[in-house]
């Protein structure tokens, strides 16, 4: 390979790239710009919201009810003895609160909903139903993207803020009930350590993760190869690649909070 | 009524569209043939504003296409219809609501006028009673059929089909092919068809386009594409593997190719 095409192909990948990263940059903005042009399509919302939030519900229960469990009996173990009953709730509290909730929901609903919302889009697409839409000129992108753009937004913070209280119960149960921590020391070491900010900054995390995670979903799918073969591809990017940006996303965001 | 002028449209170099200049004549059926890759379904997909041409242009009614804004194209949709090749019903609506969805998107009719518009075009394509079943319910040609339902509920001026008869037995193809006629004469609108599918084209058309590598290279009533002498007009009509168009479409020397060393 000579200079000049080394040059060439590194040229066309950054143009590539670059490219890429303005398309889903509009896509974001049309999307998001029609869910404030009128008709609003809050019926459509309201159904994401029921499917991405409402139908999450039984396994952000288990996750965090677990995740809450586990926290208590490790810290329990590690901390044996000393101060241990003091700063039981404040450690299991602060934890899911500030990372483990928004970050696990937003990875458990990708998987579930998210992965779901790729498929569905990607299907619209290969047997023509978006072109349907829009030679009955409905905008597929108001009619389709919008809405569970805007259902991710609203649930995953509800969905997160579920999970904290959950994993706290789980936090609760294990040290409370089974360890026998003093319910006043689990409680007060709690309502001493976390600050509303820990709670704000937890459930804003959770609402930046839902955003990523609608954008990336509905983006893979809307730009699937029309094959069966396509769409199963653009699934599996989806779920992988917003796993990645949450995890990202966390550091980032975490960072400009603190 | 809807006219182009020198339409041209390629995919990274592969030419679908080549100088393409027609018109589609008011309430008339005119049905575009070709085979596979001949461009035909890219022809009808710039018709309707689905993809834009590299260049030309296309006037539908009198106004040119190819530079409106968003708006102003979907203004132009609400007086056109397609059916789509697999009927493109959504999957999360039933057949009532899927033919009510443009009278929910675009009116504010009241129920009881939406129902009965939408019994009247069920009772057109024959299929009153199955308002409640799903499209996963319903055969290919009862499913091309709600398809039609939906795309003339609004009334529009033009229908376009990709591919009707495509994938349906012949007693369906047989009832799509009297429903295209029975709309263009109870309705007037002007029809544009893409198919493959020789015997019901002739059956339905007023007027043949014949496309070949994306170039149009026959026009006229059924009976002139009959008497057309182009052989690669009359190797399509009938269907022969040997032609202009070779059985053989590898270019390299099967010799060469089945005795080399790897």
């Amino acid at each position: 390979m000579t200079i000049s095409s080394a040059f060439g192909l590194n040229g066309r990948r950054c143009v590539h790239a670059v490219r890429l990263v303005g398309r889903s940059l509009l896509f974001l903005g049309e999307a998001l710009g029609y869910g404030f042009v009128p008709p609003l399509k809050i019926r459509r919302s309201l159904e994401q919201i029921v499917f991405i939030g409402a139908k999450s519900l039984i396994i952000i229960f288990l996750t965090a009810l677990s995740t809450g469990m586990v926290l208590a009996l490790e810290a329990l173990h590690m901390l044996r003895g000393g101060a241990t009953e003091n700063i039981l709730g404040a450690l299991v509290a602060l934890s899911i609160v500030r990372e483990l909730g928004p970050v696990l929901s937003a990875l458990i609903v990708t998987g579930r909903a998210g992965s779901a919302m790729t498929a569905e889009i990607g299907i619209m697409r290969l047997t023509e139903q978006i072109d349907a839409l829009e030679m009955m000129a409905v905008n597929p992108v108001k009619h389709v993207v919008t809405p569970k753009i805007v259902a991710g937004v609203v649930s995953m913070p509800v969905l997160c803020a579920f999970f904290d209280v959950v994993g706290i119960l789980g936090g609760y149960f294990v040290g409370v009930v089974i360890y026998g921590v003093p319910e006043t020391h689990f409680f007060g070491g709690m309502t001493k350590a976390v600050a509303y900010l820990d709670v704000a900054g937890g459930l804003f995390k959770s609402a930046v993760f839902g955003l990523a995670m609608s954008w990336i979903c509905a983006l893979m799918g809307y730009t699937a190869a029309e094959t069966a073969e396509g769409v199963s591809r653009a699934t599996t990017n989806a779920v992988v690649i917003t796993s990645i940006a949450v995890l990202v996303l966390d550091y980032m965001v975490t960072s400009l909070l603190l | 009524m809807i006219r182009i002028e020198r339409l041209c449209k390629s995919y990274d170099g592969l030419v679908a569209s080549d100088n393409v200049s027609c018109r589609f004549e008011k309430g008339k059926i005119t049905v575009i043939l070709g085979g596979s890759g001949s461009g035909k379904s890219t022809l009808l997909k710039q018709l309707v504003g689905l993809e834009r041409p590299d260049s030309g242009k296309i006037f539908f009614e009198e106004r040119e296409l190819t530079g409106l804004s968003r708006v102003e194209l979907y203004e132009m949709r609400k007086k056109m219809g397609m059916l789509f090749q697999g009927a493109a019903l959504f999957n999360s609506l039933n057949v009532f609501e899927n033919i009510a969805f443009p009278l929910r998107e675009h009116t504010r009719l009241a129920e009881p006028v939406i129902r009965a518009m939408v019994t009247m075009k069920l009772e057109m394509v024959g299929l009153r009673g199955m308002e409640q079943l799903m499209p996963s319910q319903l055969s290919g040609g009862m499913a091309k059929r709600i398809g039609l339902a939906r795309a003339i509920i609004m009334d529009p001026r033009a229908v376009f089909y990709d591919e009707p008869t495509s994938g349906l037995d012949p007693i369906s193809a047989g009832v799509i092919n009297k429903l295209i006629v029975d709309l263009n004469t109870a309705m007037g609108v002007t029809s544009v068809v893409v198919s493959h599918d020789i015997p019901s084209s002739f059956r339905i058309a007023h007027r043949i386009i014949i496309l070949f590598f994306g170039r149009k290279i026959a026009e006229g009533t059924p009976e002139e594409i009959r008497g057309s002498e182009d052989a690669r007009v009359l190797q399509f009509i009938r269907g022969e593997p040997e032609g202009p168009i070779p059985f053989n479409r590898t270019g390299k020397n099967y010799h060469d190719d089945i005795l080399r060393v790897p």
